[in-house]
């Protein structure tokens, strides 16, 4: 079994449909963490003083960046394999299909748009929280507190390029996920023609659920800094 | 109706192609468009020029031979239909029509827009049959099946094998092709009894030629002159990987 996983291109995509699933139910739990910082940036620093460098947060971190990158790793072992697939001669002409999703056809490019985003992300938060409790340090380059979430959400989101930045990171990950949400149900067999319109749909309100959810942190905090007693 | 066509031409699989010019003119609006090349074809000849190679058989939509990518659309502009069922009324007059041939490393051109198919019937050569004794033509209601699964699994066999799913592919993924003929026997009785190996087969069949990983867009379906579902390729999906969890 372990052979299908890695030989065969529908092995390759179960992986990424799971790894897909698993990173989209992380989002999900991620941008809910994240709310709490508009309503209440204390109850959001108690959750980031749970996810310090303990057993349990250390162990999720570990998952997660393992689901990141097997789901990279793979998406750039598939398209590698497609792009050799279609051959060294290409259509001198093509058109748009219709009912094809621009997304579906852009799915590595959006990824390393998200990717990049992330590792911009790693260094604004993960930087400054968890790693700084995993090296034993109290106080992050920013002189706050490692568990002081709000003051470094506050602290990132005044700067406007980070604003900007961060938009067009969600914006590429609504396009990721209107494809990827209802593709990996498709990859795993659990699809027909009653249901693509169903979980088309479906995408696009997590989608746009994801999307809202974490720029409404951004927006909120970029307008209103107050928030998080920074002003 | 004049029109301008830019054709693809290439001496043999090893030679190098490049996109040929000629006009045609005086072209009925009833003309099919295989027509039209086997009249640019004549006056070809008249020429004493090399006509052109391309694909065609039963010219009624149903044999799978005709192919040819025609202004950016695998078997031209018409939804659902093949090249051959395509009429030149469909096309502005005056207008420059490119053609070319299927594009796929697994289908690799053999002459002009002639390309080499072979691919599908060494997948179907894998698995794409049931295995039974071919004595007196069973009793018609004998095994009775239910019409809605007689109906899909007739949609999935509408399938002709032309190809245009995986050259319409941005993956070259044959899955549509492969999926079609799973799903055709998988939803009868008959064929249901080898669904295991049969999925297994083909899909390794499928990868073993080179064809690429489906990255489910619907192109496939979009430009499937049978109008062949994608649903077809979640039942495969389901078919093998509920196999391969058996083993």
């Amino acid at each position: 079994m372990s052979c299908f996983l890695s030989n065969s291109s529908l092995g390759k995509k179960l992986v990424m449909s799971v790894t897909g699933a698993f990173l989209v139910l992380f989002i999900l739990f991620h941008m809910s963490m994240n709310i709490t910082a508009i309503i209440s940036p204390e109850a959001y620093n108690m959750i980031c003083a749970l996810l310090g460098a303990n057993w349990y947060a250390l162990a999720g971190t570990a998952v997660l960046a393992l689901g990141v990158l097997v789901h990279f790793i793979y998406a750039v072992i598939l398209t590698l394999n497609n792009y050799k697939a279609r051959g060294s001669q290409r259509y001198a002409v093509t058109v748009q299909e219709p009912g094809v999703a621009w997304a579906s056809k852009n799915m590595l490019v959006l990824g390393f748009i998200i990717l990049g985003g992330l590792l911009i992300h790693l260094f604004n938060f993960w930087s400054k929280m968890q790693l700084v409790e995993i090296m034993g340090g109290h106080v992050n380059s920013l002189g706050y507190s490692p568990a002081d979430g709000a003051a470094l959400i506050a602290y990132t989101f005044s700067k406007w390029y980070y604003v900007v930045i961060y938009l067009v990171w969600f914006f590429a990950l609504w396009f990721h996920l209107t494809h990827g949400v209802w593709s990996m149900f498709q990859t795993v067999g659990w699809a027909n023609d009653t249901w693509y319109p169903r979980l088309k749909c479906i995408a696009n309100i997590v989608a746009t659920i994801v999307f809202l959810g974490f720029a409404a942190v951004v927006l909120v905090y970029f307008f209103c800094p107050c928030i998080a007693g920074v002003c | 109706m004049n029109f301008t066509l830019k054709i693809w031409r290439q001496k043999d699989a090893k030679s190098k192609g490049a996109f040929e010019s000629y006009k045609v003119e005086n072209i009925s609006a009833d003309t099919s468009f295989l027509e039209m090349l086997d009249i640019l074809n004549n006056n070809l000849i008249h020429e004493g020029k090399e006509p052109v190679a391309f694909d065609h058989d039963c010219r009624e939509g149903i044999c799978g031979m005709c192919s040819l990518h025609i202004d950016g659309q695998a078997h031209g502009p018409s939804q659902g239909a093949t090249t051959c069922q395509i009429y030149m009324r469909k096309f502005r007059d005056g207008a420059t029509i490119t053609i070319e041939p299927w594009r796929s490393a697994a289908f690799p051109v053999i002459k002009d827009l002639v390309v080499n198919r072979s691919a599908y019937d060494q997948i179907l050569q894998a698995g794409g049959f049931i295995s039974v004794r071919t004595n007196s033509v069973p009793d018609a209601n004998a095994i009775p099946i239910p019409q809605a699964d007689a109906e899909e699994s007739m949609d999935a066999a509408a399938c002709v094998g032309c190809g245009a799913c995986a050259a319409t592919c941005k993956n070259g993924s044959a899955m549509l092709f492969v999926a079609a003929r799973v799903s055709s026997l998988a939803k009868l009785p008959q064929g249901r009894v080898e669904g295991a190996r049969r999925a297994k087969a083909m899909v390794a069949k499928m990868d073993e030629l080179g064809f690429g990983n489906c990255t489910n867009t619907g192109a496939c379906q979009a430009e499937c002159p049978k109008q062949i579902s994608i649903a077809h390729i979640a039942r495969l999906n389901r078919e093998f990987l509920s196999a391969k969890f058996e083993d």
